[in-house]
């Protein structure tokens, strides 16, 4: 049995269809990326997911519950963080819980007795009592993330977890991410840092214009849709080496004022460089494989 | 009865601002009250058999009712909703649009019968009002509270931005309030406002507590009643599709 499972969701606001046929299977403990560009209908997956706006079409399934009937007994079981924080700002961190707490109708008692563990997650020990207003974002993000658990759920979203945060921030909450992982709970989260979907996902599906493109591991869609090696130049002359490497190279782009190489060997290529030119040589990463499959056009 | 979750959250942010928010919902009308009735009643001995400062208790309990009921459910609502996005996080939970509208409405109303509660004691305290019959006011403040928030919502769930509540405020409870019987009887008003006042809700939650001021029994009193109730239902009918509107797209 799937833990979330969605057959060829439409929806359409307007004349301009958002989501235009998705199919998707979460198992059970599984960690799910779901990529793409701004306006790829990421967002509106999951809100459909969670039964907060009706599909045109197409039938969905959240732990086990139909969606939309019975979404209120499949939220019941799902945790979700929200792309922008939403705490409330009137309240303390442990006052943001159990009234979280009490939506899920888990009374007073029952969460204070699992605030400290909460708060431990969230790297929040002691700050129970602080304002909302006195937590750094990365603190803000990491509450919305224990607070999405207060009812122990079995699956948890995550809508960009970890957008606008520093490096530092963001480690912590890949760290505790994994650490639901091995706790057993299903993630799906969206997000545009391929990084993040490279090291936290088993498996993900790169969407663009409101349908799936391609779904994979990490490894198995880089070595599927891209060449092992990447050199990337850049530098006065790129234009007449560009006509060399062309010979050199399976297949030679130019972006801007940046020429990239890909293929299974780009040694030959290496000595062919000199002069003013400046490189950059690494293996593919998930990013060539996004920028290959959804192009490299601004997506305002 | 899962919207009990939303009153308690608003409860305990009121609990903490607890003495500004009387503050700004009592100074006002009871300054009016002593002001307007000491002052005036100088000149008016005595309307319908009532001292006038009594006679506009009666307006003045009905109008901070409306006034606090419509402020918490259009400008507090809004806030929740619009700026802090509460009620996003609370539709994460197994928590519906309807729950959030069911909690919104019946803790405005709570928050106004508190308004209209302290201005009828205040009323009793200062020798205005002394019938066990005022006790009865209490409920129909509530109900006044009710029919208000009601409609105060959907203007909150129409609304996309804060401009949009003067329109309400300005073409809808300042008229109302000048000829629903606040101030002087609504009876001297012209044939065809007189009319207008009594398809109102103020209108009627005047009538229903000016006479338990004064000790008795109001006439007429199930059909205020039913008129309140009516605002009370059909704008919760109509706040609960609005806001199931606005929160589908």
């Amino acid at each position: 049995m799937s833990a979330l499972r969605a057959r060829g969701l439409r929806k359409s606001y307007g004349a301009l269809e958002v989501v235009s046929g998705v199919d998707l299977a979460v198992a059970p403990g599984e960690c799910f990326g779901l990529l793409g560009p701004n306006g790829a209908g990421k967002t509106t997956t999951l809100k459909l997911c969670l039964g907060l706006i009706e599909a045109d079409s197409g039938d969905i399934e959240l732990l086990g519950e139909p969606v939309p009937k019975r979404a209120r007994k499949a939220r019941a079981r799902a945790g979700v963080v929200p792309q922008f924080d939403n705490l409330d700002p009137d309240f303390t961190v442990e006052e943001n819980l159990v009234v979280y707490a009490r939506y899920f109708g888990i009374d007073s008692t029952d969460i204070s007795a699992r605030i400290p563990a909460l708060l431990d997650f969230a790297g929040l020990a002691g700050r129970g009592d602080a304002k909302i207003m006195a937590l750094s974002g990365g603190m803000k993000r990491r509450l919305t993330l224990a607070r999405a658990l207060v009812n122990d759920p079995q699956l948890v979203f995550m809508d960009e977890p970890t957008s606008g945060l520093d490096p530092q921030a963001r480690h912590l909450i890949w760290e505790r991410l994994r650490r639901l992982t091995q706790e057993g709970k299903t993630l799906v989260l969206t997000t545009h840092f391929m990084e993040e979907a490279e090291r936290l996902c088993h498996r993900l599906a790169i969407m663009d214009r409101g349908r799936i493109i391609a779904e994979g591991s990490p490894r198995a869609l880089i070595a599927e849709h891209i060449e092992p090696q990447v050199l990337e130049v850049h530098g006065p002359g790129y234009e007449a080496w560009m006509e060399r490497a062309k010979g050199l190279a399976p297949r030679v782009e130019r972006v801007g004022d940046t020429v990239y190489c890909y293929g299974e060997d780009v040694e030959p290529l290496l000595k062919t460089l000199s002069g003013y030119l400046s490189y950059l040589h690494r293996p593919a990463s998930l990013e060539d494989v996004f920028l290959k499959l959804t192009g490299r056009d601004l997506r305002d | 009865m899962r919207w009990i979750a939303i009153w308690r959250r608003n409860m305990l942010v009121w609990r903490k601002l607890a003495a500004a928010a009387m503050l700004s919902n009592l100074a006002d009308p009871l300054i009016m009250l002593f002001g307007l009735g000491y002052g005036l009643g100088v000149l008016l001995p005595s309307v319908q058999g009532m001292s006038y400062i009594a006679f506009f208790a009666a307006g003045q309990l009905c109008t901070a009712t409306m006034f606090t009921a419509s402020f918490e459910s259009m400008f507090s609502s809004f806030a929740r909703m619009h700026g802090q996005k509460t009620w996003d996080a609370i539709l994460h939970a197994p928590l519906t649009i309807d729950d959030i509208v069911a909690g919104e409405i019946v803790w405005a109303a709570s928050k106004a019968w508190l308004t209209g509660s302290t201005i009828l004691g205040v009323a009793v305290v200062f020798g205005l009002a002394s019938s066990p019959w005022v006790l009865l006011a209490l409920p129909a403040a509530f109900l006044v509270g009710l029919a208000f928030a009601s409609v105060g919502l959907i203007m909150c769930v129409l609304a996309r931005g804060w401009d949009f509540f003067s329109y309400y405020m300005t073409l809808v409870m300042t008229p109302m309030m000048m000829i629903s019987g606040v101030f002087f009887p609504a009876e001297q008003l012209p044939a065809p406002l007189l009319a207008v006042a009594r398809a109102l809700p103020l209108y009627h939650g005047v009538q229903i507590v000016r006479p338990l001021i004064a000790g008795g029994p109001p006439s007429g009193l199930w059909l205020h009643i039913a008129v309140l109730l009516a605002y009370a239902a059909a704008g919760y009918a109509g706040a609960i599709y609005c806001a199931r509107r606005r929160f589908s797209s």
